[in-house]
């Protein structure tokens, strides 16, 4: 049952040793940033693969936090990741707390658009207000040290420091998960009425897992604005959440690797359709090419890339392999990643 | 019948009225369960039994009337808060965690009384009280041979069984059964009627089924309803004799 989450982790651990020596600056750029959509990915994988709640409004907690960072860094001559990271995570997960508080109070296709129309009115108030510097958005001049006055300047410290923080989400989604919180939220996604029942607060547990959910996102928003040194309304928009929610759905739902898996697949088919070398002119249409592969691996994977697997298994095994397989789902499902 | 201020009245429900738009669905229903009986209500499709419950159990809002649980009003708590002060509620249609082994179904539902949900780096199932707990139902409904499968490849009894488990995982002094019955074979009948009558000496239990013999068999007390109302309350045989049921109700068979 345990035997895919180690095989991931090893591979994870593998190729980020690995970037480094043989990817040169454009490999560690490319990782880091995919890395960030890793941790952006797995924000919104607690709130839809682990608590069922199908969240469209990502995008803003992100968005939020990028542009905290930019936001309390200009007056400064130089910004401090103690004090930058923790006041974007914050500003984030208090808005998730309002954006919950209320969306949460609805169910099903409403709570997607609440959750969507939320999120467009912080895009809308980022964009047409002095504060985020309107459709062009703002620049980090000097990026913030982490304590030791180490830089992230270099994209080395920087992209090893993005390493750290997608283990620490890792480590802390994997204990939620397994913890009695996590638990319950599993029992929310699969009968919320049962719980209700049973004596839980179910509008709490959501409550609560959507404003972890929102300050992770919001992290991710901070380490991007970071390593572009950029931030412009369209990190909230609508297209962003999508983006998210297609990841987390490409790589399988109900697993923490899954939303990894994703978000990697994802910038993979996107650096894929977007080389020149291989497309030609083609190249500026590459959000075509993008769509039409995500579309057949969802269709031809009902259960994301990590059903591939089982998916070879069972037909070089034969129909046998299904139960097993079966019970490993159900089981992973109820305690692992 | 309401004027008694018995000591064991555990759960009562004074002038419970529902209503949907212009049809009223419970209507000015008094009822009262005392620990230690098998309270049984029932009646034609349609007469408000699954409404009734679902009003005492606070799912369902009250357009009128009144619910004390042990001597506490309820009438504005929520669902989950009733549950917590022990209130357990059984589903008609299986409500198990059909993804979850049966019992891990046991377990979440007795970590109910033990949450703590910001223990996030505990493991839950080192929770020993709630894992005691889960146990000690499993054991008592019998279910420990197929503890640790997926409660969705069960058989529909075994089910059944979970879901009464899952409701006294909790340990909850009123048990609200909707149609625990539903769907049984004899012999799987048999077994949880006699269930029922072993836990009753420790529970009050408020019983919603259409099996006329079953019911006959366990129940101490029983409430008609006809139509939103309560048209006969009594024991089996009072009402078995009353005249009311038997024209509404019973017709030809009585």
């Amino acid at each position: 049952m345990k035997k895919y989450p180690v095989i991931f982790l090893g591979c994870l651990l593998l190729s980020f040793a690995a970037i480094p020596l043989f990817g040169g600056d454009y490999g560690i750029d490319w990782m880091t940033k995919t890395i960030i959509f890793g941790i952006f990915a797995l924000s919104l994988e607690l709130l839809v693969g682990r608590t069922g709640l199908v969240c469209f409004g990502q995008a803003a907690f992100f968005g939020i936090g990028a542009y905290a960072t930019v936001i309390f860094s200009t007056d400064v001559a130089q910004p401090l990741v103690a004090f930058l990271l923790p006041i974007s995570v914050l500003l984030a997960a208090l808005y998730a707390l309002f954006v919950g508080a209320l969306s949460l109070r609805t169910k099903g296709v409403y709570f997607i658009m609440v959750t969507l129309a939320f999120a467009q009115m912080a895009y809308y108030v980022i964009h047409d207000t002095p504060i985020g510097g309107g459709t062009d958005g703002i620049y980090l001049y000097v990026k913030p040290n982490l304590p030791g006055n180490i830089s992230l300047n270099s994209s080395l410290n920087f992209y090893l420091f993005t390493v750290f923080i997608l283990f620490s989400v890792l480590g802390l989604l994997g204990l939620i998960t397994r913890s009695r919180f996590g638990r319950a939220l599993l029992g929310i996604k699969l009968n919320e009425q049962r719980m209700k029942a049973t004596g839980y607060n179910t509008y709490f547990y959501k409550l609560a897992a959507f404003v972890i959910s929102g300050a992770i996102a919001g992290l991710a928003g901070f380490l991007f604005a970071v390593k572009d040194g950029y931030v412009n309304p369209e990190l909230l928009s609508w297209h962003q959440s999508g983006a998210v929610l297609i990841m987390i759905i490409l790589g399988g739902l109900g697993h923490l690797r899954g939303a990894l898996i994703g978000a990697f697949a994802y910038n993979l088919l996107e650096e894929f359709f977007r080389s020149e070398a291989i497309f030609g002119v083609f190249t500026k249409h590459w959000h075509l090419g993008l769509g039409i592969a995500i579309i057949l691996c969802v269709a031809l994977l009902p259960k994301g890339l990590i059903g591939l697997p089982s998916l070879w298994q069972n037909k070089l095994v034969g129909k046998t392999a299904e139960t097993p397989d079966d019970n490993d789902q159900v089981s992973s499902s109820g305690s692992g990643h | 019948m309401m004027t008694t201020h018995n000591q064991d009245i555990v759960l009562r429900g004074t002038n419970l009225t529902r209503r949907w738009g212009g049809l009223v669905a419970v209507n000015g229903v008094n009822i009262e369960l005392l620990k230690g009986q098998i309270h049984a209500v029932i009646g034609t499709n349609g007469a408000g039994k699954s409404t009734l419950i679902n009003l005492l159990s606070g799912e369902i809002e009250l357009s009128d009337g009144r619910v004390e649980l042990l001597g506490k009003d309820v009438t504005n708590s929520a669902q989950h808060e009733r549950a917590r002060l022990g209130l357990g509620k059984s589903y008609q249609r299986n409500t198990i965690f059909n993804e979850l082994t049966v019992f891990e179904n046991c377990r979440l539902s007795a970590q109910a009384n033990y949450q703590q949900p910001w223990k996030f780096w505990q493991d839950g199932t080192s929770c020993k009280l709630s894992t005691e707990q889960a146990m000690f139902v499993i054991q008592k409904t019998g279910l420990e041979h197929i503890m640790h499968r997926p409660s969705g490849v069960i058989s529909h009894g075994q089910k059944r069984q979970l879901e009464v488990a899952m409701c006294l995982a909790t340990n909850p002094q009123v048990l609200l059964l909707d149609e625990p019955l539903a769907g049984m074979g004899a012999d799987e009948t048999d077994r949880m009627l006699s269930f029922l009558m072993e836990i009753r000496k420790d529970h009050a239990i408020l019983l919603v089924e259409h099996d006329m013999d079953a019911i006959f068999k366990v129940a101490d007390v029983i409430t008609v309803m006809v139509n939103g109302s309560v048209i006969a309350h009594g024991t089996a045989a009072e009402v078995k004799e009353n005249k009311d049921v038997k024209v509404a109700y019973l017709g030809e068979e009585a």
